[in-house]
């Protein structure tokens, strides 16, 4: 097991220099921040001082390579629209991200987890037709939209919760709701699927032969069973949830990274870009590196 | 041993046991009337083919089969008098693992493979015999040792996946016992394990057979354990019963000429030469084909054009010995 996190580690600033090359290239290839930076009435002197700054003047390569020079020692470089260090806003806005991922995933899972059952139990009938629909239903429907129909029912009609911005609780919840609706549909199909496939198993016939109840077998000998397949599908949707969480926080005005990337991006901060894309990467690599463990944890054919 | 099987009324009685399979083809007969009684102590073998509806008729005696797709279209199973067709879920649940337990085939996919073998010896202890954590877990070092496991205390915190497969056959048989049941099932208990660990699996379930003086069915397509191990024996065909009889009778006198067949079809002990192995011709009937007649008459050599007619019906042909054969009687004129 060590040996497997030690190897991820091992590879993870690899993934991360590959990651920061593209982004760097990328946003120096599609345009000159001076252009952006500097007005109509800009003097020479002040185009040649950003240059200098930004290093324009130096091949590509080598300014890439100044980059990491930088970055190694700490320095993302200075934000371009905010003025400070472009990791200052990179971290102000994590706390708020993560907060929303983890409501998100909480919901997702939990609610998937129990709709997925209750659909495998009774599978093509009633409660697994309805469950079934909405989960294609909620597949085809766009999080912007349904985060749309969530603030005019919720925030306007209802006026039971905030429209947008961050604060209590009460702010948390219709942002956290669109942005599960990611993950929640499909998690629940993938917990649908698997429980019916391991309701075949010799294992639980076994347990049926004990005299274990089917509710028992369910929750002790088949979710055991099943975590590990649910594990390594949201390992695979962590990548898709942050994404989604771009869209969420732009919809409810929530102050995470998603936003911060959205404004950094049209505004071409590059150095912001470059954080918040560093950051996004190390968040990933490291909820891989949590499912790994829990693999190991959850199955005992892993861990020996 | 013997004593048993005349003495006493039986523990286990099936009777005219009917099971049918919903498919998109219809509904197709698995098992048709087979009927028999189980004494303490006694062992009855239950032989035939893949698809003979061997594995079919133990998986309803516990009622484990699917509702959505099967159905006990006719019958009756009594345990000590009580009819388990007609037994509720939870009534089921209690006889389950206490008075009636079944060993599968596969001991590799029997145990749940995230679960401690402890944990799922516990099971049916804690369940049961509402025995506290601390009580089941003494039990299930005793089981342990009991069916052989060197080290029980230690292995007690094993997975699945770290052991053999004749040990793990030892652990679910550990499990099934765990609450001392008047009948095992013991569906083709050997047939996934080498020869040696299968031996060894044979002696262990007879040892423990006669220490607890269980009922055992034993489900089995091989002969030879059926000669070694049961006392009566009841041969399968096409869902059917083709014969039963006491196991002594059989091998010297078998009257269906299904069970002649395999009868024949057992390699002969020691280095007589043999140009070709005599076996039965043909393969089993589809379900969704059954001939017409006996069912086995495409494949007997004996079939007359009656066969193809009448379903044979069960007839004594001596003590204890039934067989659903028309020509029994001209045959054995034949033979004498």
């Amino acid at each position: 097991m060590l040996r497997t996190i030690a190897h991820r580690l091992t590879l993870a600033p690899l993934t991360l220099l590959l990651v920061s090359f593209v982004t760097f290239i990328i946003l120096r290839v599609t345009g000159n921040p001076v252009d952006i930076y500097l007005d109509i009435n800009r003097t020479p002197e002040q185009v040649a001082a950003l240059t200098e700054r930004l290093h324009l003047d130096k091949p590509l390569l080598v300014q890439y390579l100044i980059y990491l020079r930088d970055l190694v020692q700490g320095d993302f470089g200075q934000s371009l629209q905010y003025g400070g260090p472009a990791i200052d806003a990179v971290i102000t806005s994590i706390g708020p991200t993560l907060r929303l991922l983890s409501a998100a995933l909480l919901l997702a899972v939990t609610l998937g987890t129990v709709a997925g059952l209750v659909a495998a139990v009774y599978r093509d009938r009633f409660p697994d037709a309805v469950l079934s629909a909405l989960a294609v239903a909620g597949q085809s429907m766009p999080s912007f939209w349904l985060g749309i129909l969530l603030i005019q029912l919720f925030a306007l009609k209802m006026q039971w919760l905030p429209t947008s911005g961050s604060g209590g609780f009460k702010y948390l919840i219709l942002p956290a709701l669109t942005l599960s609706a990611v993950l929640l549909p499909n998690f629940m199909l993938v917990t649908r699927t698997a429980v019916l496939d391991l309701m075949n198993e010799q294992f639980v016939a076994t347990a049926r032969a004990k005299g274990l109840s089917r509710i028992r077998i369910l929750l002790t000998h088949i979710l055991p069973n099943a975590a590990n397949p649910l594990l390594s599908f949201l390992g695979i949707q962590i990548g898709t949830l942050m994404g989604g969480s771009i869209i969420t926080e732009s919809i409810f005005g929530w102050p995470g990274i998603g936003r911060l990337m959205i404004s950094a991006v049209s505004n071409r901060d590059a150095p912001v870009v470059l954080a918040t894309v560093f950051l996004v990467s190390i968040t990933i690599i490291l909820a891989n590196l949590v499912v790994d463990v829990l693999h190991s944890i959850i199955d005992p054919r892993i861990r020996h | 041993m013997l004593m048993g099987t005349l003495r006493g009324t039986p523990l286990l009685s099936v009777r005219d046991l009917s099971v049918q399979f919903r498919t998109d083809q219809g509904l197709i007969t698995a098992v048709d009337g087979v009927s028999f009684d189980l004494r303490a102590g006694q062992t009855l073998g239950i032989v035939g083919e893949s698809g003979s509806g061997k594995s079919v008729t133990a998986m309803s005696l516990l009622r484990l089969l699917p509702p959505a797709t099967t159905r006990i279209a006719r019958g009756e199973i009594l345990l000590e008098g009580r009819d388990i067709i007609k037994a509720s879920e939870s009534e089921l649940e209690r006889i389950r693992g206490r008075d009636v337990s079944i060993v599968f085939q596969d001991p590799m996919s029997s145990l749940n493979p995230v679960l401690t073998i402890g944990r799922q010896i516990c099971e049916p202890l804690r369940l049961h015999l509402k025995l506290s954590r601390a009580e089941a877990k003494e039990r299930a070092v005793d089981l342990l040792g009991f069916v052989g496991i060197p080290s029980p205390r230690e292995s007690l915190g094993s997975y699945p996946h770290q052991l053999s497969g004749g040990q793990r056959q030892r652990v679910v048989i550990a499990m099934a016992l765990a609450c001392r049941p008047k009948v095992l099932i013991a569906d083709e208990p050997t047939t996934a394990l080498d020869v040696t660990t299968q031996a060894q699996i044979l002696d262990l379930l007879r040892e423990l057979q006669s220490k607890l003086h269980m009922a055992v069915i034993l489900i089995t397509h091989d002969l030879g354990v059926v000669a070694e191990f049961a006392d009566d024996v009841l041969v399968m065909y096409a869902g059917r019963m083709v014969e039963k009889s006491p196991v002594s009778q059989l091998f010297a006198r078998a009257r269906h000429p299904y069970t002649q067949g395999l009868l024949n079809s057992i390699p002969p002990f020691g280095d007589q030469e043999l140009e070709k192995l005599p076996a039965i011709n043909g393969t089993v009937p589809s379900p969704f084909a059954m001939p017409s007649g006996c069912a086995f008459h495409p494949r007997c050599t004996f079939a007359s054009s009656a066969c193809l007619e009448a379903v044979p019906e069960l007839a004594s042909c001596g003590p204890n010995h039934v067989a659903a054969c028309l020509r029994v009687t001209e045959l054995e004129r034949m033979h004498a």
